[in-house]
């Protein structure tokens, strides 16, 4: 024991100073879900899989949908996921999704935050 | 007489002491954390735990005897303080000095663990009051040892003063070699006194809680874990005075510096040792001390006398 | 406080040596441990009747929350029961993957608990050094399954994910980091002087003993009782698996840890022969919503024990009854037999020996029938049950209806002083108002 621990002294730290030093997820990892309002149907399979009610799906015109996703509800199964026919939920690396404020955890994606986002991208 | 005030409260006592004893739990802890591979603490860690206690809420139980269980910790801490006054730091001379000092920096020693029992029992938690029977438990096992082993060092010096035996073996280094083998008992035996692995038996955190200081929080705790550092400091620094007082043959500001990493480097070791072992429990540490500890501390006792026949 | 006088400590519902919530009373007498109570039910969230209000879709995700450790074992032992209901051929990669995750599972649990251990006999160099390590295999489960802890790699049918050969290259290498450092671990949990002492002679449970009180898993094999479901019973892919049962008869903790970290050894052999012999094919196959009516149970070698769940359907798509019996319910009771006469210092090491899982384990455990079976002496019945403390206190139990049951709960808080009526009230507007 006594070698391995001398061994450790002059050996770099394995801790992550996680703030200042950001850690990589991997790729599929299940962060935030992203809402695609252009791929939805409108078939709530989604709302009807979700374990805990995280998610709804709103009419808001002719073909066009919007979701509400409650990021303090959601457990990031992502069985929406895999429960959406026309793969327009997908999930995302996101994982600091900490807020102070209750009511900024629930997010609304419809049809202009998706061209807002493509702008940035 | 200012003379001696500014020896009590600035340097090297009160002021000075404390600041030490936070810098020397922070190398503790930091070469803990290295050992195990973690980062460790900022260097501000300890002044900020200390500064972040002394702003906290005293909380006293309402069963317990309020003034004993504040008492405690001024008990604890003003004895440590002042057996850093008697060790000799960077001149042969210590603050104040007289022939059996060393009888009283080992007994001053004993009461902070004597305060950590009375704090703990007068706390009336259940908690605090078996880590206080296992405080003094320990006491008796540990102790004996440990004045065996530095009175045996003593009596090769031939003094009971501090001052006299640094003064004697940093003249004669080559003495300081028979001694290696109460250094060690010693060394395991401060281990004992500080309550660190393996006999954090009195503060063991899944058994007990906090042991006596279960119920102490805010400046009382402060205190106590100032005395504890105090404490750890004090310890390390006799030993240097006594086993290893080499830096005083090497003038003021040097042999200051050289005593300071020698204090610092026998906090290490300390760091070390408790890094590999496990905490045993009570009757496996009273079994310790007694069936190897104070066989090899009376061993150490023999060769010195043995050596003082010859040499002297 | 004399010596004389026996007195009582409580460890627990809030103690540092226990990671969750769960009561020990315990009478001390010294150091010495007389007389102990143990108290479950601070953790009880009635897991199973929200599974009947939910579908299987999404009781999959509310199982898998059973526990947090073996979150795999539950979810897959639930999944077992619906697919043999169902009459579902699982395709064979599907079961491959499972069984690879499932060992991930067991050396995530395992270096985990050794670390636990370390930590409560006060070697907390140990507990740095194994979860240093164990970030390896729960950074290998986040690559596979898209999460560290709640995998959620199963559904009715298969899995969830595939595995592409770029993650079976990851997962090789993280194996053999892991298994260079688990000799390691071996070589310290069996040679260190400081933990022998501590761990060798303590919690003394023997063959018989565990036999009687119905251990399972690692702390049953400590005892030289030849158990596994994965070889007796085999599931998933074991069958075609090669691998020892480990078991040892030193009996106590010290036996206890020999067999987890040797079972350390063995899960990496699992892993390595699943990515060598993952068979191509689909992972998943369609399973309808609606489950027809029947009943099965299914068992599950979990990393703590066997794991069993029983589920019955009704032809709906919500199940009508699921049943969880976690293995911490099985070896909580040889705990207070561990115990006897031991010291105060080893009680957090003996309780965390059985690895213990405090909210798996709170169940409403009702035993209808507290004959001991033929051959037990009437002494030992009373350690065979009354370590349960439910079942001494609700002597008088009885199986009550819904209704009845709200009624009586309302009745029970207006004698004790609470009384609810116009909490209900509001509720009922507020509810109206919608």
């Amino acid at each position: 024991m006594i070698q391995e621990v001398l061994r450790s002294l002059f050996k770099k730290p394995v801790t992550n100073l996680y703030p200042a030093q950001k850690l990589e997820m991997a790729d599929n990892y299940r962060g935030k879900l992203v809402f695609h309002a252009s791929k939805c149907i409108g078939c709530r399979l989604c709302m009807k899989d979700c374990p805990t009610g995280a998610i709804t799906i709103n009419k808001v015109g002719e073909k066009q949908f919007e979701a509400e996703i409650d990021l303090g509800k959601c457990i990031y199964c992502a069985q929406c996921v895999d429960s959406c026919l026309k793969k327009a939920l997908e999930t995302t690396k996101n994982v600091e999704l900490a807020q102070l404020d209750k009511n900024k955890l629930k997010v609304v994606f419809n049809a202009a935050t998706e061209g807002q986002a493509e702008k940035q991208a | 007489m200012l003379n001696s005030l500014f020896f009590i409260l600035v340097f090297p006592g009160f002021l000075f002491v404390s600041f030490f004893g936070l810098v020397a739990e922070y190398v503790d802890r930091k070469i803990y954390a290295r050992l195990q591979n973690r980062v460790g603490p900022p260097w501000f860690q300890t002044f900020a735990d200390f500064i972040k206690l002394l702003g906290k809420e005293d909380i006293v139980p309402c069963e317990a005897n309020a003034r004993m269980f504040g008492l405690a910790p001024i008990f604890a801490l003003s004895a440590v303080v002042t057996v850093f006054l008697y060790i000799p730091i960077w001149r042969y001379d210590a603050a104040f000095s007289f022939n059996g000092d060393i009888i009283m920096a080992l007994y001053l020693l004993t009461i902070p663990t004597l305060a950590f029992f009375i704090g703990g029992w007068y706390s009336t938690s259940l908690f605090a009051r078996l880590g206080s029977v296992r405080c003094v438990t320990q006491l008796f096992a540990y102790e004996v040892p440990l004045f065996m082993s530095i009175l045996s060092a003593a009596l090769l010096a031939n003094s009971w003063s501090l001052r006299d035996i640094a003064n004697f073996y940093s003249l004669r280094p080559a003495y300081c070699l028979f001694n290696l083998l109460g250094f060690a008992v010693s060394m395991v035996a401060l281990l004992g006194k500080l309550e660190k692995a393996p006999f954090d038996i009195p503060e063991a955190e899944t058994e007990i809680v906090a042991g006596a200081f279960t119920e102490y929080s805010g400046r009382l705790l402060a205190l106590l874990r100032l005395a504890i550092d105090i404490e750890m400091v004090v310890g390390a620094a006799l030993f240097v005075a006594v086993f290893f007082p080499f830096a005083l043959a090497l003038g003021a500001a040097l042999g200051f510096i050289v005593f300071i990493i020698e204090v610092l480097a026998v906090v290490a070791l300390l760091s070390l040792m408790r890094t590999v072992v496990a905490r045993l429990r009570i009757d496996q540490m009273i079994d310790f001390c007694w069936k190897y500890l104070v066989p090899l501390a009376l061993l150490q006792l023999l060769i010195n006398l043995i050596l003082k026949g010859v040499l002297v | 406080m004399h010596n004389s006088d026996k007195f009582n400590i409580p460890l627990g519902p809030q103690h540092p040596a226990l990671k969750e919530p769960e009561g020990f009373s315990v009478a001390l007498k010294g150091e010495k441990i007389m007389g102990m109570d143990i108290r479950l039910g601070y953790n009880h969230r009635g897991i199973e009747k929200a599974c009947e209000e939910r579908t299987y879709i999404q009781d999959l995700y509310l199982i898998e929350r059973v526990c947090g450790i073996c979150s795999h074992s539950h979810s897959t032992c639930f999944v077992q029961a619906v697919e043999e209901i169902a009459g579902v051929q699982v395709p064979k990669r599907a079961l491959y993957i499972r069984t690879l995750i499932a060992e991930l599972e067991r050396v995530h649990s395992h270096l985990l608990w050794l670390g636990v251990a370390g930590h409560e006999i006060g070697f907390d160099t140990l507990l740095m050094y194994t979860w240093r390590d164990r970030e390896i295999v729960m950074d290998i489960l986040a690559l596979l399954t898209g999460n560290r802890v709640n995998y959620g790699i199963n559904t009715i049918g298969g899995v969830r994910r595939d595995i592409s050969p770029k993650q079976i290259e990851e997962v090789y290498k993280g194996i053999k980091t892991l298994e260079e450092r688990t000799r390691y671990y071996i070589e310290v949990a069996t040679q260190e002087t400081t933990i022998i002492k501590r761990l060798s002679g303590v919690g003394v449970l023997s063959r018989e003993d565990a036999l009687r009180l119905d251990a399972v898993g690692p702390t049953a094999r400590a005892s030289g009782v030849n158990r596994d479901v994965r070889r007796d019973d085999p599931y998933a892919a074991y069958a075609e698996i090669k691998f020892n049962v480990i078991t040892d008869d030193h009996n106590d903790v010290y036996g206890r840890t020999v067999v987890r970290v040797k079972e350390l050894m063995e899960s990496y052999a699992i892993v390595k022969q699943c990515l060598k012999d993952l068979p191509e094919g689909p992972i998943t196959v369609k399973v309808p919503r609606k489950i027809p009516a029947g009943e099965a149970t299914s068992r599950y070698e979990a990393p703590r024990g066997e794991d069993l769940h029983y589920v019955k359907s009704n032809g709906t798509e919500k199940p009508e009854r699921v049943k969880v019996r976690a293995p911490t319910l099985a070896n909580i009771q040889a705990v207070k037999h561990m115990l006897k006469d031991r010291y105060l210092a080893d009680m957090p090491i003996v309780i965390a020996a059985i690895d213990p899982c405090f909210s798996c384990t709170d169940r409403l455990v009702y035993l209808s029938h507290c004959e001991p079976p033929k051959g037990v002496k009437q002494s030992q019945k009373r350690d065979c049950f009354a370590s349960l403390a439910m079942t001494s206190r609700f002597k008088n139990a009885k199986v009550m209806s819904w209704e009845a049951l709200r009624t009586y709960s309302i009745e029970w808080h207006r004698v004790h002083g609470i009384d609810f009526s116009e909490l209900n009230n509001t509720f009922r507007k507020r509810l109206e108002k919608r």
